[in-house]
């Protein structure tokens, strides 16, 4: 036998599994995108449904539905990339403050702990909290003679919800990265500013601030790269028929429309249309990102 | 002066930390001491975080429930099952592709990479796992998600700091590749291993919406998808009490709790794997 094959062929082996994992439920995925051409039929199956060419594509975007998800998908993007985004940020600088070794460790704790928490509970909670009836908020409103609010089912309070929920599961685990990116500043930096003079709040400004600047660029690239995308459970969870119209984007619609009601061929133009933006999104941001990051760094 | 400035800086810096912690802490604590409360004092009394008067009666409800209990049967298998199929393709995947030598290995990553970029979709995807008739069975779950390529790919950087000469020491003692693997490579790699498995467990643990769209039979149902409709379901559909135990508000409460919990055990270790900064370093790699 070839020693080249001999060395190899238990290698493949192992690999098999996992790439026909890739293979079938993956590839072949992308392959079905063709139903976006076609009209499904249940009994025709794939390859027997008629072509339709793009119909789908110009339903897609002569429906109002579509726009209203689009902007509801930015609007949702934006609020992460300006209201969430510098969270994590200002709480590593806060953390990195801390001189006291168990209060750091203490406060880190704590908030990692809602990363691992489900959306399904962290809605849960929220049910909990805001529902109009029995949620506690409501319950400490009337306490104090205010009028109860529809928190959870009026549309103006859903953006509000979604990010105080992003806020709450997802600012501790956000720190990490750039705790990191602090923890690798030579302390040396600090104590010759200290020698020369230089109070608390000009080493923040001075030695702290820039040394983030890289990284939080960076990661604001990439963050831009990922606007398609605003967590699907989330929302799902907190949707419900009254404040759609702020709360629908692609997947929960695909979800409804596609799983739910059928139409296949429809909901997968608007899946692929989804599919493809992001992916050039994120190749043009990730590059974007990747120059910036060697210009930066070196 | 410097230290009196140094007294406000802190003091300020402490009372924020303080209120983020308060912010994260208290409505976990108000669900957890809510869940103690009577029927009678939550309906009755206005906001309140301690009860009055405590009861183990909506914990005893949970028990006594048999669709409750089933779920969460359901999940301890659908997370021991889905942990120990996702870490077996990604380890023996992983090992593969750590093999530099390996003909054709670039070409199997660029096809790994490419899925993190560009998918399907979910009607796919689900017309797939129907056409396989898959449909309604766990292996629907087990299987569409067998493979983080993030995890993998940790995982295969792990594999590759491995020194080549460990591989050739181990074919001159006439060692095969599946017996360097799971007697030297794996031995070796424990801590990775668990924190790799770790993070299966709480992805499966927290799995939901795959429930939903595979698994029609509501009786199959993980805790995570029976917790969403035992949620929304205000009061309709539930027994008025099981045994001698009654159903009302710290039901719901003690039902988050119940599924919360184990995560929150296992926290401890979560935390020891990552804070060994293994998934930082590769996050910013």
């Amino acid at each position: 036998m070839n020693p080249v094959w001999k060395r190899s062929w238990p290698i493949y082996l192992m690999i098999f599994p996992g790439l026909l994992f890739f293979i079938v439920f993956r590839y072949i995925p992308m392959g079905g995108l063709v139903l976006a051409f076609k009209d499904y039929d249940p009994f025709s199956g794939f390859s027997g449904s008629p072509w339709v060419g793009f119909d789908h594509f110009h339903r897609l975007f002569t429906q109002q539905d579509f726009w209203i998800i689009l902007r509801n998908t930015f609007v949702l993007s934006g609020i992460n990339l300006f209201f969430f985004f510098p969270i994590p940020i200002a709480m590593a600088i806060l953390l990195n403050e801390v001189k006291l070794p168990w209060v750091r460790k203490l406060v880190q704790t704590t908030i990692y702990i809602p990363h691992f928490v489900s959306w399904v509970v962290v809605a849960g909670i929220t049910v909990v909290l805001f529902a109009t009836q029995d949620g506690g908020i409501n319950k400490l409103l009337a306490e104090h003679g205010r009028q109860r609010m529809e928190l959870l089912t009026d549309p103006s309070y859903f953006q509000a919800l979604f990010l105080t929920q992003n806020i709450w599961k997802e600012m501790g685990w956000g720190t990490i990265i750039f705790l990191a990116s602090l923890a690798s500043v030579d302390p040396g930096l600090y104590e010759a500013a200290y020698v020369d003079g230089a109070g608390r709040w000009r080493q923040l400004w001075h030695i702290t601030l820039p040394s983030l600047r890289t990284i939080v660029v960076i990661m604001f690239i990439l963050r831009l790269g990922q606007i398609m995308d605003v967590g699907f459970e989330q929302i799902f969870l907190l949707q419900n028929s009254l404040n759609l119209s702020v709360s629908d984007v692609f997947d929960t619609y695909v979800y409804r429309n596609g799983v739910q009601h059928g139409e296949f061929g429809f909901t997968t133009a608007m899946g692929l249309f989804k599919s493809v933006v992001g992916l050039v999104l994120l190749l043009t941001f990730n590059r974007l990102a990747k120059k910036f990051g060697e210009e930066g760094v070196y | 002066m410097g230290k009196k400035f140094n007294l406000v800086a802190d003091g300020i810096l402490y009372l924020i930390l303080l209120l983020i912690v308060l912010f994260i802490a208290l409505p976990f604590s108000y669900i957890l001491f809510s869940s103690f409360s009577t029927n009678a004092e939550y309906y009755s009394r206005g906001f309140y975080i301690l009860p009055h008067k405590w009861t183990i009666n909506a914990y005893g409800y949970l028990a006594m429930n048999e669709n409750f209990m089933q779920a969460y049967r359901n999940t301890f298998v659908l997370t021991a099952c889905g942990t120990a199929i996702s870490l077996g393709f990604t380890l023996f995947m992983a090992y593969g592709l750590s093999k530099r030598w390996l003909r054709g290995r670039r070409l199997l990553n660029m096809l790994v990479l490419f899925t993190m970029i560009f998918h399907g979709g979910m009607i796919p995807t689900y017309l797939l796992v129907s056409e396989l008739h898959l449909l309604n069975s766990y292996w629907s779950i087990y299987l569409t998600g067998a493979i983080f390529p993030f995890l993998l790919i940790i995982m295969r950087s792990f594999f590759a700091s491995f020194p080549p000469e460990l591989e050739e020491a181990a074919r001159m003692d006439g060692c095969g590749e599946l017996q360097l693997l799971l007697r030297i490579v794996l031995p070796l790699s424990i801590p990775s291993v668990v924190t790799i498995a770790l993070m299966y467990g709480v992805a499966h643990w927290n799995s939901y919406f795959q429930a939903i769209l595979y698994l029609n039979d509501s009786a199959k149902w993980p805790i995570q998808s029976f917790l969403r409709q035992f949620l929304l379901d205000s009061d309709t559909g539930m027994l008025r009490s099981v045994g001698s135990y009654e159903y009302g508000p710290p039901v719901k409460m003690a039902a988050v709790i119940v599924t919360a919990l184990p995560l929150l055990l296992c926290y401890p270790f979560l935390q020891k794997y990552f804070n060994k900064g293994m998934l930082v370093g590769s996050i910013k790699g």
